[in-house]
């Protein structure tokens, strides 16, 4: 009984742990546009998934794996986020937020109900030739697609990573996420940076959609969702450090497959949100956050 | 309304392990106009927002009048009658100048005409009355600070913080503030303690300095003596060489 | 009187004509207007009441909710749970309905002002807070959980159970958003309303000239959210269904919060002339789209107006509508 039960649990935290992976890449992005222009995309979803029928189409129409289209839906939503930010949002950096607010709400509005118009409202889903493979671990079981894009969600993260420490525009964009007014007087091209950042911010979550969708099906009724996802991951990593964002993504993910197991699976982000509540109130710069930033 | 006296005793903040200020202690005669003046990163800001309330001190206390006000939220210090200006300006930017002063005459006065009534009169003397239904946000430096006075001095206060006030302000305009200070607290008794690196305002208006470097008192006298005082000297005249 | 002349202080006697003129085409609408008409109006009251609600604590005390279906929502239920089990009135309901929103709104603020979350950070607490509700409706047999709460509906007018048809939920709203645009004017016109907007602009200043700030956000937070809850338990009855997934969500808190952004936050009339627009737009595209046959495609005009609306006129309809009419809303 109790082995069967640590057992399933252990199940759940594997899964979790997996599913994580991809929920960090997708807070990612949010937390890199936010540190760098102070501005919360509350899109970030919609652009999610849009991703993820982006990848279904490829894969429907086209029969390209998810894992190979996303490369070219990476690269295709850094040059739509780059010109999102030069275009619409650059003049609303350092307006007031309940103006950026509303812009990036029509943005999300036109993206889920563009979808919606292409694909209509029915859930759609990517079934891969490995989608019922399971890799065994002792007692775990590993499902492939879920390890699968777990494994890529944590290529993508390193390549960040390298980008971000080894390359002069991935050390100006986190000297800029540091301390923004440093960036200024460094004298870098702030507009610039700001429309590679987002580029780069959107690539991520779009990477992310296109593993998402191997895992979960979508409906445009998910955007919303996933918004307040990013949100509480990156508030519990702390908003702005990449860090936080992956292991954000990681505690959230657990915590989905945990509840999901001990309490009803519907309460699960229940239990997302009541993280959320706590960490905003003793310890709002996340967990993994800098101090008095 | 009349001044209050102002007692600093062994105050002391720490920023992070940092010592900000050590062991500071001097007192403001109730009516007197004393300066606190120090090169920048002295610790002179802090101290004001340790008699402000904004930041509790990790030692001694400060008192008006008797009364400790140090621990109090800064809405209960400007209850105690302590009013105070922001070195960096903090208008209500979106609000009129005459509401600006406004909100600090609804301190004690209710009744919103007789508060816009006290501020507009206050707004004469300081000679933005021409200005008063501009947006504070479009006002020039000079004119924000003197706003700022305003609206701290319709507060009613007893004590009155001035904050690097004349900054940025010209030769005729600090003769001005200097000219209006005076006549207020010859007038009224206000006592007021201000922060000022403008030497000529400092000698024209303060009774006493006290200088603080590195978060600590190092003199304390009449203009003159501290002009002449050694370590004030070493202290003024290293920043003039560095800057 | 001597309040009534405090609210008619200043304004222009034009304005004041404006006003009863479009108070008294408002009462005689309902026998000008075909059903669709009233519908309309009534969507239009609706939207300028929250949206009045919401505005006293974002435009006046600049504290921002994204949560705002919370209060909606807890006023809703408690007042049709009470009315649906136990037979009790809305008109006895409402007290309880109010009362239990006002604390809700009293713990989300208190906890938000107290550890100081300021703008997104206070925003994102606000819309957890309202998730956090909507998942636990969703799973409160008491309140019908996911399946929702039905009130029965009722052929014969009951005006103290608040059955009947549109007319008396008309008069209703009308009443609520009369009531809601004279205690907007008093309260901006009074030394609450002014520390509120010293608070918006600049709560720091504001303590330095003895603002009590947290006292003057927490009763901003109650007043915004007992107000939401009202319109909560009109729409309960209107309506005469609940569903968790609506009452509470996001959605719903979002749409509070349009009408004053798109006319002008701050302004009394920033609510009102946003209601007209949103609404306005809103039937409009429904016509439109019917053409295209298109899921969605009434969202996407929708999403394209707030665009526009946000790129050329980022502070709203009203200030510029009212520079243009040359009727320019005094600038506290």
């Amino acid at each position: 009984m109790t082995s069967d039960f640590l057992l399933s649990l252990a199940q759940a935290v594997t899964k979790g742990l997996l599913t994580g992976m991809v929920y960090g890449l997708m807070a990612l992005g949010l937390s890199v546009i936010f540190g760098v222009m102070r501005v919360v995309n509350f899109a970030h979803g919609e652009i999610m998934v849009v991703g993820m029928y982006l990848a279904w189409m490829g894969f429907e129409y086209l029969q390209v794996s998810p894992m190979l289209s996303l490369p070219v839906i990476a690269a295709l939503f850094f040059v739509a986020g780059y010109a999102l930010q030069s275009t619409l949002i650059s003049p609303f950096i350092g307006r007031p937020e309940h103006q950026q607010f509303l812009l990036l709400l029509a943005v999300a509005i036109l993206l889920v109900n563009g979808c919606l118009a292409i694909a209509g409202p029915d859930s759609r889903s990517v079934q891969m030739d490995s989608q019922f493979d399971s890799y065994e671990l002792g007692p775990l079981v590993f499902d492939a697609v879920r390890l699968h894009a777990a494994l890529a969600a944590v290529a993508i993260a390193g390549l960040l990573w390298l980008f971000f420490t080894r390359t002069r525009t991935g050390k100006s964009i986190r000297a800029a996420a540091d301390n923004n007014m440093g960036a200024l007087v460094v004298g870098l091209d702030v507009r610039r940076l700001y429309a590679f950042t987002f580029g780069v911010g959107a690539a991520c979550v779009g990477a992310a959609g296109a593993l998402m969708i191997t895992i979960i099906p979508v409906t445009p009724f998910l955007a919303a969702e996933y918004t307040l996802l990013a949100f509480v991951i990156v508030i519990v990593g702390g908003l702005g450090s990449m860090t936080g964002a992956l292991m954000g993504g990681l505690l959230i993910g657990v915590s989905e497959a945990v509840a999901g197991l001990l309490l009803q699976p519907s309460l699960k982000s229940m239990v997302s949100f009541g993280i959320l509540i706590l960490v905003l109130l003793l310890r709002p710069q996340g967990l993994f956050g800098k101090s008095g930033t | 309304m009349s001044g209050a006296r102002l007692e600093l005793a062994g105050v002391g903040k720490n920023f992070r392990g940092l010592r900000a200020v050590h062991d500071v202690s001097f007192s403001v005669p109730a009516g007197a106009i004393h300066a606190l003046i120090g090169p920048n990163g002295a610790g002179k800001t802090t101290i004001f927002n340790m008699i402000a309330g904004v930041y509790v001190p990790d030692a001694g206390a400060v008192t008006l009048d008797g009364r400790k006000i140090s621990g109090l939220r800064p809405d209960r210090v400007c209850d105690a009658g302590v009013g105070r200006t922001f070195q960096i300006v903090k208008p209500f930017k979106g609000l009129s100048v005459l509401e600006n002063v406004t909100v600090g005459a609804l301190h004690q006065r209710p009744d919103l005409t007789e508060a816009r009534d006290a501020a507009a009169s206050l707004l004469a003397q300081l000679g933005l009355h021409d200005r008063r239904h501009q947006l504070a946000e479009n006002l020039t430096l000079p004119d924000r600070k003197k706003l700022e006075v305003a609206r701290a001095l319709a507060t009613g206060p007893r004590l009155l913080l001035l904050d690097e006030v004349m900054a940025g302000l010209r030769p005729t305009e600090i003769d001005v503030m200097v000219a209006f200070l005076r006549d207020l607290n010859a007038r009224t008794g206000l006592t007021i303690l201000l922060i000022e690196h403008v030497m000529r305002a400092v000698m024209a208006l303060a009774r006493e300095v006290v200088v603080v470097s590195y978060g600590e008192k190092i003199a304390e006298g009449t203009p003159q003596e501290i002009s002449r005082h050694q370590a004030v000297l070493d202290v003024y005249l290293g920043e003039q060489e560095a800057s | 009187m001597k309040f009534g002349r405090r609210l008619t202080d200043g304004v222009p006697s034009r304005a004041l004509w404006g006003l009863g003129v479009l108070l008294l085409a408002l009462l005689v609408a309902p026998a000008l207007l075909g059903k669709y008409g009233l519908s309309v109006l009534i969507l239009v009251l609706y939207f300028a009441f929250v949206g009045q609600a919401w505005n006293i604590m974002m435009g006046f005390a600049g504290q921002l909710s994204l949560g705002h279906a919370l209060y909606a929502g807890l006023g809703g239920y408690v007042a049709a749970g009470l009315f649906f089990h136990y037979g009790l009135g809305p008109w006895a309901g409402v007290f309880v309905a109010v009362a239990a929103a006002a604390a809700a709104g009293a713990i989300v603020g208190y906890l938000g002002f107290r550890f100081s979350l300021a703008g997104v950070y206070f925003a994102l607490l606000t819309i957890a807070f309202s998730e956090f509700t909507r998942l636990a409706f969703d799973h409160w047999e008491w309140a019908g959980g996911s399946g929702g709460l039905f009130l029965k509906v009722d052929a014969t007018v009951d005006v103290w159970n608040l059955r009947g048809g549109p007319l008396l939920f008309y008069y209703l709203i009308l009443a609520l958003a009369v009531g809601a645009f004279i205690l907007c004017r008093a309260l901006l016109e009074s030394r609450l309303g002014r520390y509120w907007l010293a608070i918006r602009e600049d709560a720091e200043a504001a303590q330095a000239v003895g603002v009590p700030v947290l006292r003057c956000k927490m009763i901003a937070v109650v007043i915004s959210a007992s107000l939401t809850a009202l319109a909560g338990v009109w729409n309960a009855f209107y309506y005469n269904n609940l569903f968790p997934e609506t009452a509470f969500a996001m959605g719903r808190s979002i749409e509070i919060t349009l009408a004053p952004i798109i006319g002008g936050l701050g302004t009394l009339f920033g609510p009102v002339v946003g209601a007209v627009v949103l609404t306005g737009l809103g039937e409009a595209f429904t016509d439109a789209s019917e053409y295209f046959h298109i899921p969605g495609m009434k969202q996407i005009f929708y999403g394209l107006a707030l665009l526009v609306i946000v790129i050329y006129r980022p502070a709203g309809v009203w200030p510029w509508l009212a520079d243009k009419l040359g009727i320019g809303e005094r600038r506290p």
